[in-house]
């Protein structure tokens, strides 16, 4: 056993590196909103089971109060306050602000860390529960409401403003779509690249 | 299984999202909302949110994210038992772990006044008071520690020792301590109008069935959070709370302060659906730890601790009996509520409030009857009483429009009262009628075919059903200034909350509109007791109580701008309170109204129900905001859509405590569970409120899970009466369909 209870740790979080000591109990979730005074990073549960403390792990979101903060180092950590480009919102938190995709705003930070992942998920051609197809060779599925309903659904809002979270997030990707394809990003990865992305879609996959 | 294919129903409003929001008869908000300001008219343009920008950038802090220097973390521990008395407390060896700097128990705790409570004697606020513990989850101690771990890890050590005694938690509608509550002028729990036996007697259809709703939790996605400390001599506190006033005022009574050496500030609240209207443990073991130490104390609720500490919604089961004419016209309504409260308070939900209100009948009867049992205090929860009274309601409706072959928005137009069913006074506006219609035509219910169980979608079987919904509509009073400044600008001061209301947003609307100035040059500031007494954001009359006391002081400061030539330096100040105005008002009722459609498919292999579209048409009085009114009432209907399929509390008979005490257990409507969903209102003028404003954020939640459970009849031919609609009661109740196939008719 180790007799150490703290461990001097260097976090990067938001292309800082902080240096901190840390009790060895203490979540990354902890040492973001006590340590380091990152609190946009929420606390609705502590246990794994709401997504407000979702932040990006090495560009992949992760609960941050189920990881420990001494296994963090060496992890590049971004958390809400790292979206923006400056004065300039990330688009999903533009989209956010715009389509109303919240009301007390508490699990917002999580939403959006989540949308941004998302995003890139989907335009990797990762499926999720809610893709028909998942054979390689068909390319990513569109990202309709269906999908993003799906993917978001580890972030909880009892304001229950997924419907407006929804029409953001799709928003959102729609943008970040016609960007790589602007860009001329035409691999399989990068996105359907054929506009197949309808913005605030419809839930017609599910046909009534 | 062989029944029968045909073909799902028209669905009109099944399209994108996005343009039938706009398409929608100018009842709807346009989907991009306006971010220009103006000199009038702000009121009725949708506007993002002030803070939208703090809240999506992660900048806005809640209560438990303000830093303080020399800051210590307090941690309760709480009871393992559902009755009986505190033997020990084995605080020594918990005093002797690391960073440990208190352990505050019944034995050193300061002394609190007893008989404090915005409501009356609220006993939950007598904290550490004594050794008796009154349910599983009550506050035993607090441990305060350097830090949180720290202090975590003592309060889970610190091992309590208890003398139990036999506990009760079990409720039904047949519970022998049943029994009248001892009322008071807030809760009116019977009312009778004509003879209701004697009506049902003469009734050519009756319907008699009793409907049952579990305990319901708020689960806010901020848990309570509290910091308090002295400076210069006043007790600072920082609190997730709705009304920082009320909240300031208990807590000076409760430690026999001076109402002004006490300040409460809750800047952004994150949710609240009623668990923080009143004051809550953590932030009166912050106030006695801060007192103690002599430095900030912060104490924050764990997720399991929230649902053993600030209210929920009881379990409810309420019979009801209507005796109808062939015709539909109701000849009897009898409304019988039932519900629990703890062994030391006395909360009633008022479930048999909506029969009052709705519909006219001959005769009308409602009773309201609780039992005290050994569990958590009860309180409001969105809605509270008119939630699971319109789903008994709402439901025996739909069931006496099969009985009389009637649709149900027939049956409800040919019981539409003239004045207020129960009480007899006027309406001072009822607009429920043009509800029906915008939301049946807008939701495509004219060619609905009412025959159940016909509709297939592969495995899914298809209905369609709607319900009435009404809340009250109140306004109480409230006190604001407003300063012109030298520069030209204009500071709104109001002890309101913005717990995701809107209402930051909506009052500089307001006082924009009032002061006759553009948007920009208007600046509110709220959720400060030092601003004065304001009504709490609760019971959908925050919006409205507050609008009107900053009309009002608007009007005072513009008739004193007339008589200054310069505006001095510290600016010229107006207040007003509205009192007197709120306390002449009486001899009419005021609601809100609505109607709820939802479409559902039934997996009749796994039971279980895909809510697949939702419609909520609304009479909301004035509409402020229309981007933020639409995603209140689309908040509440989602609640709504939780209640009636996934929202339940599981109570451990043997233990008393709960089972399901957390986000993983006790689930609430996730992302994927929650369709394609609009809110419309139509026009409401109503100018009983000077300010026509009326509060939407309970009435969305109102009559949601009767809708959702009168489609399921309609898609499946079996009624549910108990929420809510599980899997395994779908599965067990079957189908009409299979049931005739398979020869025995299940009746449930
Ligand atoms: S706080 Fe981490 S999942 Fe809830
Ligand atoms: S905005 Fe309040 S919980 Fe999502």
């Amino acid at each position: 056993m180790n007799p150490t209870k703290s461990s001097a740790i260097s976090l990067r979080v938001n292309g800082e590196t902080h240096s901190l000591t840390v009790d060895n109990r203490t979540t990354l979730l902890d040492a973001l909103r006590e340590h380091i005074d990152l609190t946009g990073t929420k606390k609705g549960c502590d246990q794994g089971q709401c997504g407000a403390c979702t932040v990006l792990l090495d560009g992949r979101r992760a609960n941050s109060c189920l990881q420990l903060a001494v296994a963090a180092e060496g992890r590049a950590v971004t958390t809400i306050e790292g979206m923006a480009d400056g004065e300039r919102l990330h688009p999903v938190q533009q989209a956010f602000l715009d389509f109303d995709g919240y009301q007390c705003g508490y699990c917002t930070p999580g939403q959006v860390c989540s949308a941004v992942a998302v995003i890139e998920e989907h335009a990797a051609g990762w499926p999720s529960a809610a893709t028909a197809d998942i054979r390689p060779e068909t390319g990513p599925p569109p990202l309709d409401d269906n999908e993003i309903r799906e993917r978001m659904s580890g972030n909880l809002c009892r304001c229950g403003a997924y419907v407006s979270i929804v029409r953001a997030v799709a928003e959102a990707a729609a943008q970040a779509a016609a960007v790589r394809e602007s860009a001329g990003d035409t691999t399989p990865d990068g996105g359907s690249g054929s506009g197949t992305v309808p913005a605030g879609g419809s839930g017609a996959r599910v046909t009534a | 299984m062989t029944a029968p294919t045909v073909s799902a129903p028209s669905t009109p409003m099944a399209v994108p999202s996005v343009s039938a929001a706009t398409a929608a008869a100018g009842t709807t908000t346009s989907p991009a909302p306006t971010r220009t300001a103006g000199s009038s008219g702000a009121v009725g343009t949708s506007r993002t949110r002030l803070e939208g920008r703090a809240k999506v950038t992660g900048a806005a802090r809640y209560a438990g994210e303000v830093p303080f220097a020399e800051l210590a973390y307090g941690w309760l521990a709480t009871s393992t038992v559902a009755r009986g008395r505190i033997r020990s407390i084995g605080a020594e060896p918990v005093l002797a772990m690391p960073g440990v700097l208190a352990v505050l128990h019944h034995e050193n705790a300061p002394r609190l006044k007893p008989g404090v409570g915005m409501m009356g004697p609220d006993a939950t606020l007598q904290i550490l008071q004594d050794d008796r513990v009154p349910h599983v989850g009550w506050p035993v101690a607090l441990v305060v520690a350097e830090t949180p771990e720290q202090a975590r890890a003592a309060a889970e050590a610190l091992v309590v020792t208890y003398d139990e005694e036999p506990h009760d938690v079990g409720f039904s509608s047949g519970h022998p301590g049943l029994h009248t509550p001892d009322g008071g002028p807030r809760a009116r729990t019977d009312t009778e109008k004509g003879d209701i036996e004697a009506e049902l007697a003469a009734s050519a259809v009756v319907v008699d069935e009793e409907y049952t709703t579990p305990e319901e939790y708020h689960t806010a996605m901020e848990p309570h959070a509290a910091v308090a400390r002295w400076e210069d001599g006043r007790l600072e506190v920082i609190d997730s709370n709705q009304g920082s006033h009320a909240v300031a005022q208990d807590l000076a009574k409760l430690f026999f302060l001076d109402a002004t050496s006490v300040r409460v500030r809750s800047e952004h609240v994150g949710g609240a659906f009623g668990s923080k209207g009143l004051m809550r443990p953590h932030l009166i073991v912050a106030a006695m730890a801060a007192t103690m130490l002599d430095r900030p104390v912060r104490v924050v609720l764990t997720r399991r601790q929230l649902f053993s500490m600030v209210g929920f919604r009881p379990a409810t089961a309420q019979r009801i009996r209507l005796g109808a004419e062939p015709g539909g016209r109701l000849r009897a309504l009898d409304h019988d509520a039932t519900s629990f409260s703890s062994t030391i308070n006395e909360y009633v939900e008022q479930s048999a409030q909506p029969s009052r209100v709705v519909y006219a009948a001959d005769a009308l009867r409602t009773r309201t009857r609780v039992v005290r049992l050994d569990v958590p205090t009860p309180s409001f929860m969105r809605a509270p009483g008119w939630a699971p009274g319109s789903f008994a309601i709402e439901s025996a409706m739909d069931e006496l429009a099969e009985k009389t072959g009637l649709d149900p928005i027939t049956l409800r137009l040919r019981n539409e009262p003239e004045v207020g069913p129960a009480s007899g006074l006027p309406f001072s506006s009822r607009n429920l009628i043009p509800c029906f219609e915008e939301g049946a035509r807008r939701f495509g219910w004219t060619d609905r075919d009412p025959r159940p169980g016909t509709r297939r979608d592969g495995r899914w079987l298809l209905g369609t059903g709607m319900a009435a919904a009404a809340h009250s509509a109140g306004t109480a009073p409230s006190s604001a200034s407003i300063t012109a400044e030298a520069d030209g600008t204009f500071t709104v001061r109001i002890a309101a909350a913005d717990i995701g209301t809107g209402a930051r947003t909506a009052l500089t609307q307001i006082a924009a509109d009032a002061l006759e100035t553009p948007l920009k040059t208007v600046r509110v500031k709220i959720a400060d007791s030092d601003f004065g007494p304001a009504f709490l954001a609760g019971g959908s009359m925050g919006t409205a109580s507050w609008a009107w006391a900053v009309t009002e002081a608007a009007a005072a400061l513009r008739e004193k701008l007339a008589l200054v030539d310069q505006i001095p330096g510290e600016g010229t100040t107006a207040r007003a309170d509205t009192t007197e105005l709120v306390m002449a008002m009486r001899g009419q009722e005021r609601y809100a109204f609505g109607a709820q459609f939802a479409e559902v498919a039934v997996d009749v292999a796994s039971g279980e129900v895909r809510v697949r579209r939702m419609l909520g048409t609304f009479a909301v009085g004035r509409v402020v905001n229309p981007l933020t009114a639409r995603s209140q009432l689309i908040g509440g209907m989602i609640m709504g859509l939780s209640m009636a399929l996934h929202e339940e509390g599981i109570r451990d008979t043997a233990s008393g405590g709960l089972v399901n005490g957390d986000l993983a257990g006790y689930h609430v409507a996730s992302n994927a569970d929650v369709p394609v969903i609009e809110a419309g209102w139509v026009d409401d003028p109503d100018t009983y409120n000077p300010t026509g404003i009326k509060g939407l954020g309970e009435i969305g939640i109102v009559g949601v899970a009767a809708a959702i459970a009168n489609a399921v009849w309609h898609a499946t031919g079996i009624r549910h009466r108990s929420l809510p609609i599980r899997l395994d009661r779908v599965l067990t109740a079957g189908t009409a369909i299979e049931n005739s196939i398979g020869g025995g008719a299940v009746t449930y």
